[in-house]
């Protein structure tokens, strides 16, 4: 790829980030450094002798008739050992890297490379590996242990298959150093090492396509219990600022059981990717106990970088979580923001003179969308058994709008939608997903990870608590109206009961250390004790109890702060509340069946 | 200097100028335009082909024809000249005094459009900035090195709370320098004089930057002021170690002269006529604000903007919202009634208020006492929509306490005067007096431990 002598050009035009360039043989896709700083671009059309070239860099000063170079490859990503744990930018240049190369600004025109090269690696190959034995595209070489808890599994890269030559034994190695050769049906032998290239705009291979069985725990109880999402599924976080889209993706991000975490920061604030570097290496992984930096990865392209690049970073994202998934690990990656990569697109379709279809956005719009989420899923990798990318993308519709085109085209496409209402949040009710407008395609497979591993009651009570959310909305509407006092004691016991399971259950503070993280074991354990609660209050209301006395019983208050009283490994604790709270209602019980026994 | 000189004017249209025949210059290159006159103005390259070039002219083309107009291009981008001596004085959106005091001489020159600031480089902002205004202090805290903008409309009191910001503004036990650049886009005569009155009877005039544009300045002009602003306080934060606090107003006025500029150029229009890159042109203003690790100094940014026609959904106040670390929001409302600073807190907010507050920098009740707030008040006015409709008698005397806390909670906890500066324990104080109107019981954000400690009924 890199033996053909690169050609050389020159600028014609220069438009922004784009800028027209005539470079013989150039290809579609080409990657292309221009000007004296030697910015880095990529090609986007051809016309004639000329050609379009998206630039990621800022193109102050770059003049028409300065040279232009091709590089004879697409937009590709480093893919080996080194990557967890870092931070890079849109284009994968590593962050830490740059700052410690060239201080606080990004300078134009650098680009360090993305792994580090100094670093040795131990290298243990496969066992059932041999010479001359028949070798396929992403079949394990061997291992090297990257951080603690990943085992980072080097693969054929996807492009090569054939006979394997050598291997190497196991021993330190650079990343530059041949770990083994390949010889392919053409007879070319290929040096290969610990990691390769990849091009971002090309979906890696897997022998095939599973479905998804199982669901991703975060330990939100309104997201696992109410709207699942299946590992390998799709998923959607719509909302208006300040309505805490943030919030759940970086709660995603560190309570998920998933084992490698991509974050990509695409077009948002450079100080919550700061907050994620921050702390993230102090908190530890619920499922390992090591940091949690162990296993996550940034792409921060923040709203203030060249927006070329932020079109990239979700490609760049996306094509390392299907390296790791090749490796067969479970990995979640959650874009945030889909929009401002959508608008980066219509940004450039618009310097291109294209035909805006809704909004300013290109006809390919949706298109695009799809075929990027499409690259979520579980599926057989080749030769590490099953592996996932689960893609959770946070869209920023303008004035919280529903019906714009980039939430409409997502809504389209994904399995799980987790939106997020201005009203909820403005009552600092978090996390402000609305239980009326999110939804799960999967709830029914979910179920039957719940009803093995949890409880056989879970989806009854699930569809009880929404239920009950339900008739509450109705209900209020009524209040509303004409007042509370137009309510039988019935329904206002149901309001009551909706109130509980708001905040008993709905609400979760990703603050408090406790309520932080639900276990599966505790999410239910709430639900169902407040819905044993409502039963035994609605039992009592059939006796002629006054709700005006029920409301008022202290255990209401309890029941309310259980979720930050008792963590995931206090169930007995839970449990003996539990009994305390019913027996408490079986008193009350027992005094009004007595006076109803007595005569009058 | 090897500057080039051309008469091949092609087109004149808005603040657009079109040369032909010169070749190579650069993009983004500053330019100076010579009239017929022999009047100088001022320009940007934001163009360039081998066969012509297109430049952003910042006083407009009126009066330019194509004939006897020089084009001379500086070969230079648009830069800012700093020193200390930028303390005290007034420019305009091209960094040229308009105090009728000399230009800043100095060999340090930066160009105004700088590198993005790497996210590795970044430190969280932490630090709790006292402003002695309940509603911010209390419920929306303001940090060093945050960007929290205050969204305003027209004919509400947003330049009073901006100067009373900038008077009052300081950390708890700290007296480190401090400076304030404030920039002012399409202000009106009268409110750039109420700033510099402001600045000068707080006796801070001293350590103020200003830079500004009148109303009927050219909007051109409106574009660069911003990134002349930014430059300034960079440099007094990371050169000179100051902690910054920019104000900026009105960007709604900045955002309606690129509005002008795109319409010009051709850009495709994306919502409301603004143009796509809106959101990203907005996010390179308010992202220069922020910490760098080993610097001492900061940049804390708030942006004033109105919102037309009190809309908060449209572009301008949305897209700020979206880049912006929350938001303070004004209500008509409020300020109807009288009450000053008419903060509608429900749509208020502070993302980084939570790593710097609570024990060790605030007081440990702290997160919970906002917390709780929200809760009531957020209940308090659907219990007011309520009354409204059924009346108040018909209400329950649980629902009637919710009634009277949200009274109590605006005439007590968000009104004040414009020169009451509340310590955060008088806000903290404050706002136990308006809890303590609740039984315990009814208390459920704050703790038991916070209950005994500080409620009235416990004391």
């Amino acid at each position: 790829m890199n033996t053909t002598s690169n050609r050389k050009g020159k600028i014609k035009d220069i438009n922004g980030p784009i800028v027209t360039i005539e470079l013989p043989g150039v290809q579609n896709g080409e990657q292309v450094r221009i000007g004296s700083l030697g910015l880095y671009g990529e090609v986007i059309s051809l016309e004639g002798n000329e050609a379009l070239a998206q630039i990621y860099e800022s193109t102050e000063m770059v003049r028409p008739g300065e040279s232009v170079e091709g590089l004879g490859h697409p937009l590709s990503v480093e893919l080996g050992p080194g990557l967890i744990g870092g931070i890079f930018d849109g284009v994968q240049r590593p962050l830490e890297a740059m700052f410690l190369k060239a201080g606080d600004q990004i300078p134009r025109g650098l680009s360090p490379l993305p792994l580090d090269r100094d670093k040795v690696w131990h290298f243990v190959p496969s066992e059932n590996l041999e010479p001359n034995m028949p070798i396929i595209n992403g079949a394990v070489l061997g291992r090297v242990q990257e951080t603690e808890t990943i085992e980072h599994r080097i693969l054929v890269p996807p492009n090569i298959s054939g006979e394997l030559i050598e291997l190497a034994p196991e021993g330190d190695y650079h990343l530059e150093e041949s770990i083994g050769q390949v010889r392919d049906q053409q007879g070319e032998i290929h040096h290969l090492k610990l990691y390769h290239r990849w091009p971002v705009r090309r979906p890696r291979p897997y022998q095939s396509r599973d479905n998804g069985i199982e669901p991703l725990i975060t330990g939100q109880r309104i997201l696992d219990t109410f709207f699942p999402l299946l590992k390998g599924s799709k998923c959607a976080v719509p909302g208006p600022f300040g309505a805490g889209k943030t919030v759940v993706q970086h709660q995603v991000a560190r309570w998920a059981n998933a084992d490698i975490v991509i974050y990509v920061g695409c077009g948002e604030r450079g100080n919550e990717l700061v907050d994620v570097l921050d702390s993230f290496p102090k908190l530890k992984d619920p499922y390992t106990g090591r940091p949690l930096m162990d296993r996550t990865l940034l792409i921060a392209n923040t709203s203030n970088m060249p927006v070329v690049a932020r079109e990239a970073s979700i490609y760049v994202g996306i094509t390392i979580a299907e390296y790791y998934r090749d490796q067969g690990y479970d990995v979640v990656m959650l874009a945030d923001s889909t929009s401002r990569w959508a608008e980066a697109l219509r940004e450039v379709s618009g310097r291109l003179g294209q035909m805006p279809v809704e909004e300013g956005y290109p006809a390919y719009l949706a298109s695009r969308l799809a075929a990027f989420y499409e690259r979520a899923g579980r599926v057989d990798t080749m030769d590490c058994g099953k592996g996932s990318v689960t893609l959770i993308g946070a869209v920023s519709p303008p004035g919280g709008d529903f019906s714009e085109p980039v939430t409409s085209h997502t809504k389209e496409i994904i399995q799980t939608f987790w939106a997020l209402s201005k009203e909820l949040a403005d009552a600092r009710h978090y996390p402000a997903i609305d239980w009326v407008d999110s939804f799960s395609a999967d709830v029914s497979t979910a179920a039957e990870w719940w009803h093995e591993n949890i409880d056989r009651e879970w989806e009854k009570r699930r569809s009880q608590a929404l239920g009950m959310l339900a008739r509450d909305a109705e209900l209020s509407r009524i209040v509303n109206l004409v007042g509370p006092e137009a309510l039988s004691s019935a329904q206002r016991w149901v309001l009551e009961g909706a109130a509980l399971i708001k905040e008993g259950v709905l609400q979760q503070s990703a603050l408090d250390p406790v309520d932080t993280f639900s276990s599966p074991e505790k999410q239910f354990m709430l639900l169902d004790l407040i819905l044993s609660v409502y039963d035994a209050g609605a039992d009592l209301i059939e006796l002629g109890v006054p709700v005006q006395e029920l409301s008022e019983m202290s255990v209401l208050a309890r029941l309310r702060r259980c979720k930050e009283l008792y963590d995931s490994n206090q169930i007995d604790q839970l449990n003996a509340f539990r009994e305390e709270a019913l027996n408490d209602f079986k008193e009350i019980h027992s005094e009004y069946a007595q006076r109803g026994e007595q005569p009058a | 200097m090897s500057a080039k000189e051309y008469r091949t004017a092609s087109s004149a249209r808005g603040g657009l100028l079109t040369v032909a025949n010169v070749p190579n210059i650069a993009f983004g290159d500053r330019v100076h335009i010579r009239d017929q006159q022999g009047n100088t103005r001022n320009g940007q390259v934001i163009r360039s082909s081998d066969e012509e070039v297109l430049i952003q002219v910042f006083e407009g083309t009126s009066e330019l024809d194509l004939e006897s107009t020089w084009v001379r291009f500086l070969d230079e981008p648009v830069e800012i000249a700093l020193s200390p001596e930028i303390l005290g004085r007034i420019f305009n959106g091209l960094g040229e005094p308009r105090d009728y005091r000399p230009p800043i001489v100095s060999s340090l020159r930066r160009s105004i459009s700088a590198a993005a600031f790497n996210p590795a480089a970044r430190t969280y902002p932490k630090e709790f900035i006292q402003t002695g205004i309940s509603t911010i202090d209390g419920l929306n805290s303001l940090v060093r090195g945050q960007k929290l903008p205050i969204f305003s409309a027209s004919g509400l009191p947003h330049n009073r709370l901006a100067a009373q910001i900038v008077r009052q503004a300081k950390l708890p036990d700290d007296d480190s320098r401090f400076s304030v650049v404030f920039a002012a886009m399409g202000v009106s005569y009268a409110d750039a004089r109420f700033f510099q009155e402001e600045f000068a009877s707080s006796g801070v005039l001293g350590n103020v930057v200003m830079f500004v544009n009148m109303a009927d300045d050219p909007p051109v002009e409106r574009l660069s002021l911003p990134r002349m602003a930014l430059t300034a306080a960079e440099y007094l934060a990371f050169d000179l170690d100051r902690h910054v606090l920019v104000v900026m107003t009105d960007m709604t006025h900045y955002a309606e002269a690129l509005r002008e500029v795109a319409t010009a150029k051709g850009d495709v229009p994306a919502r409301k006529g603004y143009p796509g890159y809106l959101y990203s042109d907005l996010a390179e203003i308010y992202e220069r604000s922020g910490r760098i690790k080993d610097r001492h100094g900061s940049i804390t940014l708030v942006p004033v903007l109105s919102m037309p026609s009190d809309d908060i959904t449209h572009p301008i106040p949305d897209l700020t919202g979206y880049i912006t670390e929350g938001q303070i929001v004004l209500s008509r409302e409020l300020h109807n009634q009288g009450i000053y600073p008419p903060v509608h807190i429900s749509p208020s907010l502070s993302r980084l208020m939570k790593d710097g507050i609570g024990k060790d920098f605030t007081r440990e009740d702290h997160p919970h006492v906002s917390n709780q707030l929200y809760a009531l008040y957020a209940r308090a006015l659907e219990t007011r929509n309520l009354a409204s409709i059924i009346g108040a008698d018909e209400l329950s005397t649980r629902d009637r306490r919710y009634l009277e806390f949200a009274d109590a909670f605006e005439n007590r906890f968000v009104r004040q005067s414009e020169d009451e500066d509340r310590s955060i324990e008088e806000t903290l104080n404050l706002a136990w007096d308006l809890l303590s109107t609740f039984p315990p019981q009814a208390l459920t954000r704050v703790n038991e431990t916070e209950i005994a400690k500080y409620h009235r009924q416990s004391v």
